[in-house]
């Protein structure tokens, strides 16, 4: 599965069950990040054990794009997926400020900033 | 009379570190004009990293920290301006960032929806009087719940107080033809 924009590109990776972010995604609201919504509720159903998220290349998002990942990590955690793991980086600025709080939501999850 | 919200100090315009944005929320459809909040905030917070040094921020990382705080928060303004701004006054719309010894103010101006004014109020009083962390964490588990597209994350205001430690405050006004405007200034320590 993958979602190419002008700035962005997302992709699932079945075989490593791993959600990859690349750009900058600065989209106006709920609709405009629906196909994105929609992968990830795909990946949500599909009900893996273990799932990684990749933001090291994430260079910018938005606060509608926060919803939207951490909606996911809602989803993640009430469908009870036993592994969730979060990479990022120390090198982008907003990933230390904003990702702390997904272990607020889902204490269980694992966050890696390299 | 206007009213204020939070420690609102008004925007000096002589002060010699100052840029402003000023635009018009109208003269071209929003789809076209969203491709600016980046170029925007990009460019304010490149513009603005040539001063750093000389506040006492030499290090590499907290350069790019600051970078990126003033790169998120002036976009989540811009987006915020654009969306909420009150298209029927046709009030010009800006975003001013000034640089002060131990902090950066960011100051818009817009129109607001006359009908609008009092819940967004009572909003700002809760945001500034309660828990700001609480009500974030909150509002995630809410908007993860929200079934309909289209609705607003109502997000951007509350990242900015607990993700970047931003003091926010508020002056409404009323002016001759009874459109009311608000200025927002959005305090960012350095």
């Amino acid at each position: 599965m993958e979602i190419k924009g002008q700035d962005y590109h997302v992709t699932y990776d079945l075989d490593t069950a791993t959600v990859i972010f690349r750009g900058t995604l600065r989209l106006r609201g709920a609709g405009e990040y629906a196909p994105i919504v929609q992968l990830l509720d795909d990946v949500v159903a599909s009900a893996p054990e273990t799932v990684t998220l990749n933001l090291g290349e994430l260079r910018f998002l938005n606060s509608s794009g926060i919803n939207v990942l951490f909606r996911f990590v809602i989803k993640m955690r009430e469908q009870g997926i036993s592994q969730l793991i979060v990479r990022g980086s120390t090198q982008i600025p907003w990933q230390s400020k904003s990702l702390k709080n997904l272990q607020r939501l889902m204490p269980a999850l694992q966050l890696v900033l390299d | 009379m206007p009213k204020i919200f939070g420690d609102f100090v008004e925007a000096e315009y002589a002060r010699q570190e100052c840029l402003i944005i000023h635009f018009s929320p109208t003269s071209i459809p929003l789809q076209q004009r969203w491709r600016n909040n980046g170029l925007s905030a990009d460019f304010l917070a490149e513009y603005w990293a040539t001063f750093l040094p000389a506040h006492n921020i030499p290090s590499q990382h907290k350069q790019r920290e600051v970078k990126g705080a003033i790169g998120y928060i002036a976009n989540e303004l811009l987006e915020n301006v654009m969306k909420f701004s009150y298209k029927p006054s046709d009030y010009p719309v800006s975003l001013g960032l000034y640089l002060y010894q131990n902090e950066f103010r960011f100051y818009t101006s817009n129109a607001v929806d006359p009908q609008g004014v009092e819940p967004f109020q009572a909003y700002i009083q809760k945001l500034l009087t309660g828990d700001a962390q609480e009500m974030y964490l909150q509002q995630l588990e809410v908007n993860a719940l929200e079934q309909k597209s289209g609705a607003g994350s109502h997000l951007g205001l509350l990242t900015m107080v607990n993700d970047y430690d931003a003091r926010l405050a508020w002056r409404f006004e009323a002016d001759q033809d009874s459109v009311i405007t608000m200025t927002m200034m959005t305090r960012l320590a350095l």
